[in-house]
């Protein structure tokens, strides 16, 4: 087997060696104990409709908790749209 | 790319109406049920793209320019940030006003009654403040963009008659 | 043991997808490798936002029960969304591409010298 092979099957069976070891050992699935208690989502659940006045926890926390990731996210649409019409500019005939 | 039968396209033209409903009902309840912006204008673009398969990409280029669609995705877009200045502007305007970028500034006052109740769990729509408004402004800017992105590539790669 | 399969199922979509982008030559079926990772890190997100005997964060009505997280279900969203963006950016590219020098190998494309 040529040179890129060998080098192709050593990297892809360290990083399946390393991701089979993290996925053994994370916490067990849906348990939550003393030392990782999620205090910041236990607030927000507790005060969404206080401070928010909405039901849904979802949408508070994407307009209103987190909303400058949403104007992030707004910008990468607008700018793939962008790219998209700019690449088939010159094949409308 | 060619449009199909007489009976494809009778069937799609009769869903059509419906599926569109059921988007806009997706965004416009997004702060009580599970949805709302990016949802929502997911579900319409789809139904576009049902109307784009059935009658050909020539056809619908015929009709719809390519100009209004963007200037729909640029008010879409200008609407987003601009609820969220307004949290800032408000300083100038009221002094005693405590506001920083992206306020609920809707809530909790009198001086314009919508939007303006908090909600206890019984769906009232005139609640929550500015995130039904924004909830309308990101559904146009997905709706027209999905949209776009599909046109163009369709139209851009169509098989020319004869040669 | 049993109760870690959600995140098996996560290192077999990232390891199925890592696959056809390192060991396959076709340009599309290295696209759908790329968007298989995406969909293994989405999966991931969510897993992560589970209590034990616990509903969807909405309310209705009075009361409240026990609840998930609903920070990474809005991070999921984003990520999604951002995922399409890349798509669409993607097979535009491959058909210029295809245009351009008749092939889809990608062993055979872009050597201009020899």
């Amino acid at each position: 087997m040529s040179g890129r092979n060998f080098a192709a099957i050593i990297f892809f069976a360290i990083v399946a060696v390393f991701l089979a070891f993290g996925a053994l050992m994370m916490h067990p699935f849906g348990e939550f104990d003393e030392e990782n208690y999620p205090e910041m989502d236990q607030y927000i659940i507790d005060n969404t409709q206080n401070e928010t006045g909405a039901d849904n926890g979802v949408t508070s926390v994407v307009f209103d908790y987190r909303g400058f990731d949403t104007l992030g996210e707004a910008t990468v649409l607008f700018t793939a749209v962008a790219g998209v019409v700019l690449l088939f500019r010159r094949l409308k005939k | 790319m060619i449009g199909m039968s007489k009976i494809v396209r009778t069937i799609t033209s009769a869903v059509f109406p419906f599926v569109m409903i059921y988007g806009l009902y997706v965004i416009a309840h997004g702060h009580l049920t599970p949805g709302g912006g990016f949802q929502g204008g997911a579900v319409v673009a789809s139904s576009l793209a049902m109307i784009l398969v059935a009658y050909g990409s020539v056809w619908v280029v015929g009709r719809i320019k390519e100009k209004h669609l963007s200037i729909l995705e640029s008010l879409g877009a200008i609407g987003f940030i601009g609820l969220g200045f307004l949290g800032i502007i408000l300083v100038l305007f009221y002094s005693s006003y405590e506001g920083s970028f992206f306020k609920n500034f809707l809530i909790g006052q009198n001086t314009i009654p919508i939007f303006n109740e908090i909600g206890k769990g019984l769906s009232n729509i005139n609640t929550a403040g500015v995130l039904p408004l924004m909830n309308f402004a990101v559904g146009l800017k997905v709706i027209a963009g999905l949209f776009v992105i599909v046109l163009v590539m369709a139209y851009a790669t169509r098989v020319k008659e004869g040669k | 043991m049993i109760y870690n399969v959600p995140y098996i199922a996560v290192v077999a979509l990232v390891l199925i997808g890592l696959y056809a982008i390192v060991f396959k030559r076709n340009l599309i079926k290295i696209v759908i490798g790329i968007l298989l990772i995406e969909n293994g890190v989405n999966l991931f997100l969510i897993t992560l936002a589970f209590r034990q005997d616990s509903t969807a964060p909405i309310y209705h009505g009075t009361g409240s029960r026990l609840m998930s997280l609903p920070v990474p279900h809005a991070l999921t969203l984003t990520s999604i969304v951002i995922g399409v963006a890349v798509l669409a950016l993607m097979l535009s590219l491959v058909i210029h591409i295809f245009r351009h020098y008749g092939t889809l190998d990608a062993r055979k494309i872009g050597r201009e010298e020899e």
